[in-house]
């Protein structure tokens, strides 16, 4: 989960890692009491959005009164930054830059620990600096069973080749950095810029946080994260519904059990319906998990066919620990209680686990929207032309 | 010989005693696995049963190690519990511990990870894995034992269910050794351990890799299999239709920015010389050729 930046400046707060005032505003008269209240000659309006580039975006712009912070904030609310609609700003003290460095904590797939990057060249796109000047880009690799520590920190200050008169000020922030990585479950910590005011402070001025969904038992308080705007509706009551679901934008609904198959599964449906006339797409993805009772497949099968771009419904099921029998019983079930609102065909692949007694339940069944097939690719091929012919 | 399990091998299952670690000690047994004890903390003295015979429970691995001799641990326990478990088994010097349990943590996963390359003994497949299979000879974890036998393929993969789609599609074959590596971003075995595993295994005479989008384990396991692995090897992705910045179920299967895509894998593979099946079934058309040719 990606937090927003006035999410990570109040745990960077939090952390006793040194920050500018900054109040969030939904509307430009809020904007304008926000900079009355931070009291500061110049104040920086900033479009909260979970994605880069909003500088270039025209999402970052200086005020030099409550009226004009008013203004800025009236145009930046409801801009669209690569997709995102910006519905929050904060308005954020002006702050008396010297020097802007680079700092980010995060998890490194490729090694299972963790890595810090430093550098004395920050405000910048830290990629570019990484591919043009990888020596500008001091890299540490952080154990993660001691974190970064306080001989960690003065490892990293001192490999970024920053000057001694600088070194403790600098390592003491980066472990309230390492604090708050660990003390929060972050799987990256980002302060682009950390800079050095006139008198020699340093502060963390821009940040990102991303936290790692698995831990979400630990910590009650994320639920004041949960982000409902930037979820499709379907999205939140699949999730509500306890699925793992994520919409996507074509026109076959996709079920099936495990993660790997049905992503798999998207794959083969897109490939069947590249050559076909409207070349039909996967309209989403959705993970009935390991062992999912016919409940689970009745509430997937009822979002999926609630959804008005769904034209076939493709059920792929290889029943390893969830057996076949229950799946039919949920697809049975569903259309049971949704009589006559269920109007659009679904093609169903079963095999493993339970197999026979479920296929033949279906058989049963015969519900006239209902096709079994015997394989994968053929199912795939059949929902691809289902939903050609609807075009 | 086969990767990691032979008929040897004494397994213990922690969390046993919970409804999950119950039902899946029941397949084991079934499929031949040796269980000989269960540890649950809090539980030891008791013991359950299986097929007529009592498997005991202990309170920590390192009792029920000194008492059966185990060597292999499976994990059902829940996630919240998941790292203590670990330890608790790399504590004991058990030498290889399986970890099935999904939603574990990174930072605990990375924590027990580092401590068992730290221990220098133990080997840790998983987390969010459906663990090994040696068809014939031993199952440890969730793979249903009778989707094929065994015979001359190896298998890695970070899917549970394209392990079980992959050992259909060629079940007429069979397999040395399956291995379900796991979907999160940091794991205990990579693609690449499970490569050298299979190279220096007689019986292997065909491999096949399964993979996914998110993080470059793909691309660093080509980079190996170009420089180190013999036999053939016929690789799988999936997820080229995941968009980017969405997670796909598993915990690592995400695409973030140009990296991670199912396209740069595929690409990075056939650089190295690796076959990329389309789909399933292609992948398992290419094995075959493979194996024949």
């Amino acid at each position: 989960m990606d937090l927003f930046e006035y999410q990570a400046r109040d745990l960077f707060e939090a952390s006793g890692v040194p920050v500018v005032p900054g109040i969030v505003a939904s509307t430009p008269a809020a904007a304008a009491a926000a900079a009355v209240k931070l009291g500061t000659p110049v104040v920086v309006v900033k479009a909260q959005v979970k994605t880069g580039g909003r500088g270039k975006a025209g999402g970052v712009k200086l005020a030099r009164s409550p009226q004009e912070a008013a203004e800025r904030a009236a145009e930046i609310l409801g801009l669209d930054i690569r997709g995102h609609r910006v519905r929050k700003v904060m308005v954020a003290a002006g702050a008396d830059i010297a020097e802007e460095y680079y700092f980010s904590l995060l998890l490194d797939r490729s090694t299972g620990k963790y890595l810090a990057m430093c550098s004395r060249e920050g405000g910048v796109d830290i990629e570019t600096l990484a591919v043009e000047r990888p020596e500008a880009l001091a890299r540490v690799q952080i154990d993660p069973i001691i974190g970064l520590d306080a001989a960690m920190a003065a490892q990293i200050v001192s490999t970024a080749g920053f000057p001694a008169a600088d070194h403790a000020a600098i390592a003491e922030v980066l472990v309230g950095l390492g604090r708050l990585y660990r003390d929060n479950d972050a799987t990256l910590v980002e302060v682009n810029p950390l800079v050095k005011t006139g008198q020699g402070e340093i502060i963390a001025l821009d940040g990102k946080v991303t936290l790692d969904d698995n831990a979400d038992f630990r910590h009650p308080e994320w639920s004041a994260y949960a982000d409902t705007h930037e979820q499709d509706p379907l999205e939140t009551r699949a999730k509500e519904k306890g699925l793992n679901y994520v919409k996507l934008d074509g026109n076959v609904g996709v079920i099936g059990n495990g993660a790997g198959l049905v992503m798999s599964t998207l794959d083969v449906v897109a490939a069947a319906g590249a050559n076909l006339p409207g070349q039909p797409r996967p309209a989403n993805f959705l993970d009935i998990g390991g062992g999912a009772s016919a409940s689970v497949m009745a509430d997937g099968l009822e979002i999926i066919l609630s959804d008005p771009q769904v034209k076939v419904v493709l059920v792929n099921v290889f029943g390893g620990i969830t057996a076949c029998s229950e799946v039919a019983k949920g697809i049975r079930d569903a259309l049971a209680m949704l009589g006559e609102k269920a109007s659009k065909p679904i093609v169903v692949r079963l095999d493993g686990n339970a197999v026979e007694i479920g296929r033949h339940m279906l058989i049963e069944a015969a519900h006239p929207l209902v096709e079994l097939s015997d394989t994968m690719d053929a199912a795939a091929r059949r929902a691809a032309e289902l939903a050609a012919n609807q075009e | 010989m086969s990767v990691w399990l032979d008929l040897g091998s004494k397994v213990i299952v922690q969390g046993m005693t919970g409804s999950e670690g119950r039902k899946h000690t029941q397949r084991m047994i079934a499929a031949g696995t040796r269980i000989v004890a269960g540890v649950t903390p809090g539980k030891g003295g008791q013991s359950l049963t299986f097929e007529e015979d009592p498997v005991p429970v202990f309170n920590t691995v390192a009792e029920a190690k000194q008492v059966t001799g185990a060597n292999t641990s499976v994990i059902f326990v829940p996630a919240a519990h998941t790292k203590q478990a670990v330890l608790d088994a790399i504590d004991a010097g058990l030498e290889l511990v399986v970890v099935i349990t999904e939603g574990v943590p990174v930072a605990d996963t990375a924590e027990f990870v580092a401590y068992a390359q730290r221990s220098g003994t133990t080997r840790i497949i998983g987390p969010n894995c459906p663990g090994l299979i040696s068809p014939g000879k031993s199952n440890v974890g969730i793979i249903p034992p009778n989707i094929a036998g065994p015979g001359p393929i190896g298998l890695v993969s970070k899917s549970g269910t394209l392990t079980y789609q992959m050992m259909f599609e060629l079940r007429d074959i069979g397999f040395a050794s399956a291995v379900g590596i796991g979907g999160d971003p940091v794991n205990g075995t990579s693609h690449i351990d499970v490569l050298a595993a299979f190279e220096a295994d007689p019986e292997v005479q065909a491999i096949v890799l399964i993979g996914e989008i998110g993080g470059d384990a793909e691309e660093r396991a080509a980079e190996y299999i170009a420089e180190h692995v013999t036999k053939p090897v016929v690789a799988y992705v999936a997820g080229f239709t995941a968009p980017v910045g969405k997670t796909m179920g598993h915990a690592g299967a995400i695409v973030t920015g140009s990296a991670g895509t199912a396209a740069a894998k595929k690409a990075a593979f056939e650089a190295a010389g690796v076959l990329v099946g389309h789909t399933p079934s292609e992948t398992a058309a290419l094995v075959r050729a493979a194996l024949a040719g």
